[in-house]
């Protein structure tokens, strides 16, 4: 495993304390997690950290980064980043994101084109399509949710990524810090992730690229192609036998997509 | 003691399978299964009984607000007050309330609810609550985590509008103004009763002891269930050392009165079943959305007041007789409800009791006999209770009841 660490980074006098995992050596990549917590120091981290000088924070009101209250608009929650960011490294970065960690990483590539080095959206939300419409995740069964989030839910890493603690007191806690979770990136996706990107997406000039599961029930397929189309000259990878968490689900598929990528960026 | 009539104006036609075929009578049960023409019998008969508890001397009448459900047919309260508003004369017009963090801005809840207490000569209580997750976040799509800093906001805005008699700039995060100049202004000053209908979380408590409102508890599970939140908000108010004039609290309870014990069962509980089982049928994420209530107030446990949380955080009444026995409705004879009731004012210490007479699908006559028989047999035997209170969360106007007599202050 690659040296990492856990530390908190703060901004504007300790306004906001971002809470992130840190690992790795070369040139700086960051990575946004998705809209549940991110689970430490996961191997698909660990893997870019081989190659990459990683920083993968936690959003505002997750993982105990502090400052959401401060953060009423879009608009404040991409200049935090840009700021967030900034502090971590003053050289242009490659940056990947998933899901919700996707559409704030498309955001920063809109707001700060020249930082951003390469720009990686995974199952990523940002856009809507009336005849693909992403699910809604806040309403989904467990049963559901699993369906639409693996292509094989009963797959190893699938049970693997949703077990629960068997204490029931760290189960509980399990379950509120997920809500949490969901409550804090909601106060920018809440009720439909689409916040006018497509207003702004002509200004990202990054080198960019889709990874998608082909089996992606939360953010169909359809999406990847989508932000192709809005962003001239950018590439696709749809991984085949894969859902919406392709480094977890397909996690050699994914890194050889990204790696392929970023090398020549 | 203050006595009102709440009425939820229910959907009563509901298919038998309903349950079988639908997660929700809320937020996605689609509306074909509204019958408009059915629909206009059923707002008939609901006014009728509202007039006709204005007649029988009930102090007030309750109409509130939900959205996109069959639970209750009331998407603007304030459409039906404004009828009660010239047909009825002597009681109360409790709009309990307009969920006030649903309207940008705000100002058109200040501005009908002060038409609305023109109209019924200083009748109004205006009620702010934040409303049901099913209500405000997913049929009007409020983000959750901002729905109560937005409804603090739009309650500010509301109080300073009809307290401010020259226009004035408001500058706030989610409603900006340039002019707020509410006309007309309420008729009652410094500005009509608040009452704040609550679920149990904590961050309602302080906020309506700080502001000198009243509290309400809207649930369908009884007062053996809201003795518990009760209790909390009492502890809260002497904590904050504040007194405990019980006019600071008003309570919903189901009632059902009959001749005899039995006669009542056979009267009610398939208009009560119909309630419990398909009126408050809510699929679960519906009533719980992300940040709707703080993780605070969800690890202490509090269940929402309506919904599956609620419902299944204990063992399930499946019968009539469980209902009476978690006290989820107080029904019998008169001696039975009245001596439930007695018992129920004391445990919570209620000063404003508001009792759902119309259930589920109760037709007018049944809810007519009803309302007959507990303004006849009941009501007099528990109006004197907290006589040596004064009640400054009531309609100036209406002190008191001209007809009934040994009223607290006559």
């Amino acid at each position: 495993m690659v040296e990492h660490r856990s530390k908190t980074h703060e901004l504007q006098g300790g306004k906001f304390r971002v809470n992130l995992l840190e690992g790795g050596s070369g040139d700086p990549l960051v990575f946004l997690h998705g809209a549940r917590p991110q689970g430490g120091w996961t191997p698909h981290l660990d893997m870019l950290a081989s190659r990459y000088h990683v920083f993968a924070p936690f959003h505002p009101g997750i993982g105990g980064t502090e400052g959401l209250d401060h953060l009423d608009s879009l608009w404040d929650l991409v200049l935090f980043y840009e700021e967030m960011v900034g502090g971590l490294t003053s050289e242009p970065y490659h940056l990947v994101g998933h899901s919700y960690g996707g559409m704030i990483a498309a955001e920063l590539a809109v707001q700060s084109p020249s930082k951003v080095r390469s720009l990686v959206l995974v199952g990523s939300l940002g856009l809507w399509l009336d005849d693909a419409p992403i699910a809604d995740i806040y309403v989904l069964t467990p049963e559901e949710r699993a369906k639409a989030t693996w292509r094989n839910p009963e797959s190893e890493a699938a049970l693997a990524y949703t077990a629960q603690p068997e204490d029931p007191v760290a189960k509980r806690e399990a379950e509120l810090a997920t809500i949490e979770a969901l409550a804090s990136t909601g106060k920018f996706t809440w009720p439909i992730p689409d916040k006018g990107l497509t207003k702004r997406i002509h200004r990202v000039n990054s080198p960019t690229l889709m990874v998608w599961g082909d089996s992606d029930g939360l953010v169909p397929p359809a999406y990847a192609h989508e932000f192709q189309r809005l962003i001239p000259g950018s590439e696709a990878v749809v991984i085949e036998e894969c859902g919406h968490i392709p480094h977890v689900e397909q996690p050699e598929k994914y890194i050889e997509a990204v790696f392929g990528f970023l090398s020549k960026h | 003691m203050k006595v009102s009539f709440f009425h939820l104006m229910p959907y009563q036609s509901l298919p038998d399978d309903f349950a079988e075929k639908h997660r929700s009578a809320w937020v996605d049960l689609p509306n074909s299964n509204f019958d408009p023409q059915q629909g206009r019998h059923m707002y008939d008969d609901y006014l009728d009984e509202l007039q006709y508890a204005d007649q029988l001397g009930f102090d007030g009448v309750c109409v509130n607000e939900h959205h996109a459900n069959a639970y209750g047919l009331m998407p603007s309260p304030n459409l039906i007050a404004s009828i009660l508003a010239r047909s009825t004369s002597q009681s109360a017009l409790i709009v309990l309330g307009n969920s006030i963090a649903l309207y940008q801005p705000p100002i058109r809840v200040a501005e009908e609810m002060a038409m609305l207490d023109v109209l019924s000569g200083g009748r109004l209580v205006a009620g702010f609550p934040v409303g049901t997750s099913m209500d405000t976040t997913f049929a009007y799509g409020q983000v959750p985590i901002q729905l109560r800093e937005r409804h603090t906001e739009a309650h500010d805005l509301i109080m300073k509008s009809w307290q401010t008699r020259d226009p004035f700039v408001f500058n706030g995060k989610f409603n900006q103004l340039r002019y707020v100049n509410v006309w007309p202004r309420p008729l009652q000053q410094p500005h009509p009763p608040v009452w704040i209908p609550g679920s149990g979380s904590l961050e309602t408590w302080d906020w309506v002891l700080q502001r000198n409102y009243v509290y309400c508890y809207l649930s369908y599970y009884g007062y053996l269930r809201g003795r518990r939140v009760l209790d909390g908000f009492w502890e809260r108010t002497a904590q904050l050392g504040i007194d405990d004039n019980p006019y600071r609290v008003g309570f919903l309870q189901l009632v059902c009165v009959s001749e005899t014990d039995s006669q009542a069962e056979r009267d009610y509980a398939s208009h009560v079943d119909y309630f419990y089982n398909k009126m408050l049928r809510v699929y679960g994420p519906f009533a719980e959305s992300p940040g709707y209530r703080s993780i605070e107030s969800l690890r202490a446990g509090l269940r929402t007041a309506i919904g599956t949380n609620a419902q299944s955080s204990t063992s399930q009444p499946v019968g009539w007789k469980d209902w009476l026995e978690q006290g989820h409705v107080i029904a019998g004879s008169p001696a039975t409800v009245r001596e439930r009731l007695k018992e129920a004012i004391q445990m919570l210490r209620v000063g404003h009791l508001m009792c759902l007479l119309h259930i589920g699908t109760m037709p007018r006559e049944l809810t007519f006999k009803n309302m007959e028989l507990f303004t006849s047999e009941v009501l007099p035997s528990i109006r004197d209770t907290w006589s040596e209170y004064s009640d400054p969360w009531w309609p100036a106007t209406l002190s008191s009841r001209p007809e009934m007599a040994g009223l607290p202050g006559d």
